[in-house]
């Protein structure tokens, strides 16, 4: 019988920061993301969330450790080779939206796909504004993102981290910006998606709101992981 | 092709930026077009005015020594050391070396001639010429006095000469005139059929241009030449191919560059300060390039981190970078050779010379403003190109 390797696996990741005298922010994190999974990464400022998520999407390497997606290790790879891993597995959503101003609402959603395929190709467009129908967007495909309010620019970036259809999609406070409400919607957003597909989110949030409305939570403190199972297993949210 | 297209959507997001470096690339490349033109078209015309009327190569026997005015054995009384007419030894088998000078690559005419002081009368005026013999077909591939004439025809057969507006008007005659020359005890009665103004007025007031034969007579040479005047396709190889000739036909042989040897430094010393100009116009379009982008990768971090991040790959984002020097580089050449150009005509009207903008001046414009545009973008776009993903999208928040 052949066994299926987690989407993603970390086994003793560290990463230490600067030169000579060194700061460990991550002391051996042991971690694994199954598809389908929607896991809520929380903790504390400083806790080293956003370095271990840039750890996961290859943006960073770890200083020891092995990171696995798919079951290929990725800390021996050279960076073309990161790259077409990220663009073909990963998708990312940021705390700041990050559209690129010069291109429109539908090119911002096809930049994925045009990065694998070298362009911008009429055959991505279909796909693209079935993206921004799902988002609410239908009707914003040819707008410039500084025409969009906050709510709407997330909602562009989530269709964007979709585009290429990714194993796993790495979400960065993707609500920590947003009011209530449209929070809720972007929420609802990635757990239809996440219903929908095989894809896994791993959010990172400060908002226990939503870390609660995922299926499984991680709590990291000072670069350990304190806690991975159940949001009902939380003793507490503070 | 998404480079391409990244980069020009980045560059019509900052279209202020553009703009302004885009006017500073055309400006630099109308300089470089103006420059370039003025200069080319100042040297073209010195050129013609210098080789207009002269061979770019002449081959001709060294001139016999002085001649003793007594001869004893032993003995040196005196000698004739003042310089007069010279005295040119015989070309020896000159049909061989017209047909050697011929063979000889870069060589595009050749006309063997004979010339030599002589006096001419009309009336009580009395004039020091230069006879120049030749025939009609070949002198003109060397000095296109056809197309300078002003009066008449250009023949030189039987007893008919040609001759410049300042001899002409020195002599008073005119198209159908007889005039009378003599050389030594020779004398021939010659009438002229054409006047012609060269531009040089050591042409217009001596030459006076007739048969090969008439003057082989008039001069005492029968049966020989003074020389063979040769022109060549590209003037400034003249002195290289001078040589070679020169050890073709084993007669001395001088180019244009040796006897102008002040104006051929004059131009180099142009050539010289022109380069420098185009050189300094062409950093300072380099470095306003490398500045905008410079500018532009700091404050396009968290856009390289996203493009990075989606799955750009860094050498995609280093032609992203180097796609833009290269359209500002295209833009602002053409938009700086229309530029330029414009400028050219406009002063031209009040120039002495034409200014002309060759394709050729055109095409290295291009080539030169996109290099400049590759070579300025390089550095900021090998930075952009390095930056840490993670780094970049944290900077930006």
């Amino acid at each position: 019988m052949t066994v299926t390797p987690p989407l993603l696996e970390l086994e003793g990741v560290r990463k230490s920061y600067g030169d000579g005298v060194t700061t460990e922010v991550l002391h051996g994190i042991d971690l694994s993301v199954r598809q389908g999974d929607l896991v809520a990464l929380i903790g504390p400022s400083g806790s080293g969330k956003s370095t271990l998520l840039n750890l996961i999407g290859l943006l960073d390497r770890p200083t020891r450790g092995r990171i696995a997606i798919e079951g290929q290790a990725a800390e021996h790879l050279d960076d073309r080779a990161l790259t077409a891993l990220r663009g073909d597995k990963l998708g990312f959503i940021f705390q700041a939206h990050h559209l690129l101003p010069g291109l429109t609402v539908l090119e911002n959603v096809m930049l994925p796909s045009a990065a694998s395929r070298g362009g911008f190709h009429a055959s991505m467009r279909a796909p693209a504004e079935a993206l921004l129908s799902a988002m609410g967007l239908r009707d914003w495909v040819d707008a410039w993102p500084r025409q969009l309010s906050g709510g709407m620019q997330q909602r562009v970036a989530v269709a964007r981290a979709l585009m290429n259809e990714p194993a796993l999609v790495l979400a960065d406070e993707p609500t920590g910006n947003l009011d209530t409400a449209t929070s809720n919607q972007v929420v609802d957003l990635l757990r239809e998606r996440n219903a929908e597909s095989a894809t896994a989110f791993l959010i990172v949030t400060h908002d226990p709101a939503l870390a609660r409305r995922c299926d499984r939570v991680v709590e990291l403190v000072d670069g350990v992981v304190v806690y991975d199972g159940a949001p009902s297993g939380m003793k507490s949210w503070d | 092709m998404l480079a391409l297209q990244l980069a020009w959507r980045f560059l019509r997001e900052g279209r202020t930026q553009s703009l302004l470096i885009l006017a500073g690339v055309t400006i630099g490349i109308a300089a470089f077009v103006f420059v370039s033109a003025i200069i080319e078209g100042l040297q073209v015309n010195l050129l013609e005015q210098t080789l207009g009327s002269q061979a770019h190569i002449t081959v001709a026997p060294e001139e016999a020594p002085p001649r003793a005015l007594m001869r004893a054995p032993g003995v040196a009384f005196a000698r004739r050391i003042a310089p007069s007419e010279p005295r040119r030894r015989p070309f020896d088998q000159w049909q061989r070396a017209v047909r050697r000078v011929e063979a000889t690559d870069g060589v595009v005419a050749v006309c063997p001639k004979v010339s030599g002081s002589a006096l001419a009368y009309r009336g009580a005026a009395e004039e020091a010429v230069k006879v120049v013999g030749a025939d009609a077909a070949r002198l003109r591939r060397i000095v296109d006095i056809p197309a300078n004439l002003v009066e008449g025809q250009y023949r030189l057969g039987g007893d008919e000469v040609v001759v410049g507006t300042s001899l002409a008007d020195k002599l008073g005659a005119r198209v159908g005139d007889p005039i009378r020359v003599r050389s030594g005890d020779r004398e021939s009665v010659l009438r002229i059929v054409g006047i012609f103004d060269i531009g040089n007025e050591m042409v217009n007031g001596r030459w006076m241009v007739t048969s090969l034969r008439n003057a082989q007579t008039l001069l005492g040479r029968v049966g020989d030449i003074t020389e063979i005047d040769a022109r060549v396709a590209d003037v400034y190889e003249a002195e290289r191919i001078a040589r070679e000739v020169e050890a073709r036909t084993g007669v001395p042989t001088e180019s244009w560059m040796e006897r102008n040897r002040d104006l051929l430094t004059g131009l180099r010393s142009q050539d010289a300060s022109t380069t420098m100009i185009r050189v300094f116009v062409l950093l300072a379009v380099a470095m306003g390039i490398a500045s905008v982008l410079s500018v532009s990768v700091v404050q396009r971090r968290g856009q390289i981190g996203i493009l990075r991040a989606v799955g750009t790959s860094r050498q995609m984002v280093l032609g992203v970078f180097l796609w833009q020097g290269v359209l500002f580089g295209l833009v602002g050449a053409v938009l700086g050779a229309l530029v330029g150009a414009l400028a050219g005509e406009l002063i031209e009207a009040s120039a002495l010379f034409d200014i002309t903008v060759t394709p050729r001046l055109l095409f290295t414009a291009l080539g030169v403003s996109v290099a400049t545009g590759v070579f300025a973008a390089y550095l900021p776009a090998r930075r952009a190109a390095r930056l840490d993903p993670a780094a970049a999208i944290r900077g930006d928040e």
